[in-house]
């Protein structure tokens, strides 16, 4: 999560924090190039801030952003997103379907990837089967759960049954289909994840190996990985996508932390930042004029009530709402987060397919006396006190203290902050469910759908759902938008579901988060997707 | 004083095991495990989870943990492997040491040619003006955090003068390295300087330094030869402790100056509870203290011959 990364020194504690949201989604490819008369040269390379990536690049095994922004410079998949939120083919040619559990995928030809070996279904399906077997340890093998046969290749317990997900086949070189256990309408979506990344065959030979010197599809190629000090790619003059490369090369340096990337911004040690620290945020625009970056992006932050808990059991959604209306939103984001943030006004956030504004009603305004008269009509806050528990490490004691002042002045219900060490400790009180009262919870899109910010968060026994949140009314709701028959309908019932979510106040929304960064004068055109990461196909870098 | 060496290394073995011991037992007591860690707000597939686990023998009891750890490194000097990258406990210190070495031994140097000479000059103008600004400069220095250092000097020679680069692009440049050195070196410096002044300005009143002076020695000799041998004793202890204090003491520069060293690594490895890297780094640490030690021991009888070992 970003906005855990922004405030604080040592930019590692946050990797850690990143990797809890900073999954996935694409980026539109932008590009316009910000009406500049420099002349462009097509070559240049430049440098963008980053950090070393957690894991070896291997796409399945990526989920924090310092690996994300490389992986996905060097691989392309399926699918891509526009900033609306509409589906771009990559890759794919087409992706049909007539129920929304049998997918017919047909590929491009002509695709090559970095060893020139050519893009077949084969390289799809066997870097499918690959990562989803657990043997293999990717991190992000869950994310082939849909697909049929996982619980033959990756069963609850006991040794798997079978190699291959089943639901997977190859139809001919270019041709493939995807058979899920259900219907998912927005499956789509889903593929435009690098997870479903296609992976050469010389990987298989050495995968560890291959994850320190990726070979992709992308349009950058890998040039070299100094750890801890940068990894560079290079232009991939082959590359047959919608979005090749406007520019030579890309260089990721490694910060520690956000004030000594900007330092080097303002030198000229450096091109793109990626994120403005606390201490720069009421200079940043002045100093870096219309090279200054502030824009939204898909990621909300909230408090979720611990449903298991004491105080919480059963409790009447009035008083949670209560305790929202009490929450002065614009104030707070405007003072203490410094206008980085955008208060919120339901439980999706904006550039993602479905985003009503809203859509939460008069939940998220802010209204003292309405919260007064909900909050006693809901029989009270049990103990008339509440907790916010947060990670010390990642910046939010500011705004917990500044939610928590405003609550008390509203209601006269005590809140205070409950601090956890770091986010390590605070994950695993959450996993733990120790979660007091409430907790800090965050959301970055993994794919721009509304579904993704409602299903896999309030759905119960979805991956996102830690706050122990279960109602039956609403997972009946999701499984019925899930089994639409197309997309639009889809979407139209999970804005359907938002518009019921005040009825039960799973969590609170309280603001969107905003991208605070920064260019140099040697580069134009820099974009930020939904995900929160520059586009950088699209940069363009002056002649000198 | 073959015998003194021997008894001194078989000393460290108990101390060696004792440290890395706690350190296993400490990082094991925070709450926060290193595999869940990499899933973060979303979770993972459980079977993934059990694997890496396994793989890591996480799952395994505390002190078998330690015990196949230290086995690893005593037998085939193997730290194990980090948790986040996947990568060999020991290419990530090849990465982070010597970046931190150069900077600590820059720092070092520092420290010594500055922090002697002005403890020197100093002594030798004891009482006087000389003196008493020495004394004032490096309470300054002492009292000053080393963050607020850093701040001001990037601000004074990079944000005003432009005559420096504001932070460390490359490891291997010296001219980058200057101010973080100079930060990482003042605190010190400033006591190695009163340390030697002190020394100095009371062996300056010694008898034989009067003799020597009486004998008509140069007065270039006296201090040099005579006066400096004998007033470094305190001197190289606190040198010596310093060495391991620079070397892993140096998170808050590397982080305001963007070093990719032990610091840093140090700093992540608690955040994300890697026991083994942490281990790793901490045992060489703990190594170049033991060293530094033994070799300040040994150069007291350099120093001062009357000084000898059983």
């Amino acid at each position: 999560m970003r906005g855990a990364r922004s405030a604080k020194w040592v930019a590692i504690a946050a990797v850690v924090a990143l990797s809890a949201t900073a999954c996935g989604g694409g980026s539109g490819d932008g590009g316009s190039d910000g009406g500049n008369k420099a002349a462009i040269d097509p070559n240049g390379t430049f440098t963008v801030e980053s950090g070393e990536p957690e894991n070896p690049l291997q796409p399945a095994n990526t989920m924090e952003s310092y690996g994300s922004i490389v992986i996905n410079s060097l691989f392309t998949g399926l699918v891509d997103y526009d900033s609306s939120g509409k589906i771009v083919y990559m890759n794919a040619e087409s992706v049909d379907t007539k129920d929304s559990k049998t997918f017919t995928v047909k590929l491009k030809s002509g695709w090559k990837f970095h060893d020139g070996t050519p893009v077949t279904a084969e390289s799809y399906v066997k870097a499918w089967n690959w990562a989803a077997a657990p043997a293999n340890k990717q991190t992000n093998s869950f994310w082939f759960s849909d697909i049929k046969g996982y619980d033959q290749v990756a069963p609850e317990s006991g040794a798997p049954k079978a190699k291959e997900l089943s639901g997977l086949k190859v139809v001919d070189d270019t041709t493939f289909t995807i058979e899920l256990t259900k219907a998912i309408p927005y499956f789509v979506y889903k593929l435009g994840y690098q997870v479903f990344s296609p992976l050469p065959e010389s990987f298989y030979a050495d995968p560890k190996a291959a994850g320190e010197k990726p070979i992709g599809n992308g349009p950058y190629k890998f040039v070299s990985w100094d750890h801890k000090k940068a990894i560079t790619v290079a232009k991939n003059a082959d590359y047959k996508g919608s979005n090749a490369a406007k520019n030579g090369g890309v260089v990721f340096k490694n910060y520690s932390t956000p004030e000594t990337a900007y330092e080097d911004l303002k030198s000229g040690n450096l091109d793109v930042i990626t994120q403005v620290a606390p201490k720069d945020l009421p200079v940043y625009k002045q100093d870096l004029g219309d090279r200054a970056v502030d824009q939204a992006y898909s990621a909300i932050q909230s408090i979720a009530p611990a449903f298991y808990s004491k105080q919480f059991k059963d409790i009447n959604p009035k008083v949670i709402q209560g305790l929202s209306r009490a929450i002065d939103r614009d104030t707070i984001t405007k003072t203490v987060l410094q206008g980085t943030r955008e208060p919120a006004t339901g439980w999706v956030a904006k550039g993602v397919l479905g985003y009503e504004p809203d859509a939460a009603g008069d939940v998220t305004k802010y209204d003292p006396a309405a919260a007064k008269a909900l909050i006693k009509e809901g029989g009270g806050v049990p103990g008339n006190a509440i907790t916010i528990q947060f990670n010390a490490d990642g910046g939010h004691k500011e705004w917990v203290e500044a939610v928590c002042n405003s609550i008390t002045n509203a209601t006269g219900v005590k809140c205070s902050g409950d601090s956890k060490a770091d986010f390590q400790a605070d994950l695993q009180a959450r996993k733990a469910k120790e979660v007091k009262s409430f907790y800090r919870s965050g959301w970055v899109l993994d794919f721009p759908m509304n579904a993704n910010f409602i299903r896999d968060l309030f759905g119960t026994k979805s991956d996102g759902n830690q706050s122990g949140f279960s109602n039956k009314t609403l997972d009946a709701s999701i499984a019925a938008a899930d089994s639409a028959p197309t997309l639009d309908e889809s979407v139209k019932k999970y804005q359907e579901i938002e518009k019921q979510l005040p009825n039960y106040m799973p969590s609170i929304p309280l603001w969107y988060y905003k991208i605070n960064a920064g260019y140099s004068e040697k580069v134009s055109g820099v974009q930020f997707g939904q995900d929160g990461d520059p586009i950088l196909t699209g940069v363009q870098v002056k002649k000198k | 004083m073959g015998r003194y060496v021997a008894r001194r290394l078989l000393q460290m073995i108990p101390v060696f095991f004792g440290t890395t011991l706690l350190i296993f037992l400490m990082v094991y007591a925070l709450p926060g495990d290193p595999v869940q860690g990499l899933f973060g707000d979303k979770g993972g597939s459980p079977q993934v989870i059990a694997a890496l686990r396994h793989e890591y023998g996480l799952d395994q009891n505390i002190f078998v943990q330690y015990f196949n750890y230290m086995k690893g490194i005593i037998l085939h000097a193997d730290f194990g492997t980090q948790i986040a990258s996947g990568r060999p406990v020991t290419d990530v210190l090849g990465d982070a040491f010597p970046v931190t070495l150069r900077l600590g031994g820059f720092a070092f140097a520092i420290e010594i040619v500055i922090g002697v000479s002005l403890g020197v000059f100093a002594g030798l103008h004891a009482g006087r003006a000389a003196d008493t600004a020495v004394l004032l400069i490096t309470l300054l220095l002492i009292s000053v955090p080393v963050f607020v250092l850093g701040f001001l000097l990037k601000w004074i020679f990079a944000d005003e003068l432009q005559l420096l680069e504001p932070n460390v692009n490359d490891p291997t440049n010296y001219g980058q390295l200057l101010m973080p050195a100079i930060v990482l070196a003042t605190a010190s410096l400033a006591y190695v300087s009163r340390l030697t002044r002190t020394s100095i300005a009371e062996n300056m009143r010694a008898d034989y330094v009067r003799t020597a002076i009486a004998k008509g020695l140069p007065r270039r000799r006296v201090v040099t030869v005579h006066l400096m041998r004998n007033s470094m004793i305190p001197v190289v202890t606190y040198l010596g402790t310093d060495i391991g204090g620079l070397l892993g003491g140096a998170v808050i520069t590397e982080g305001i100056f963007n070093i990719q060293g032990i610091g840093g690594t140090i700093y992540q490895s608690i955040i994300r509870r890697e026991g083994t890297t942490l281990v790793g780094l901490v045992t060489i640490l703990v190594l170049v203290y033991l060293v530094a030690s033994l070799l300040v021991d040994l150069l007291y009888a350099v120093l001062d011959p009357r000084i000898r070992y059983a």
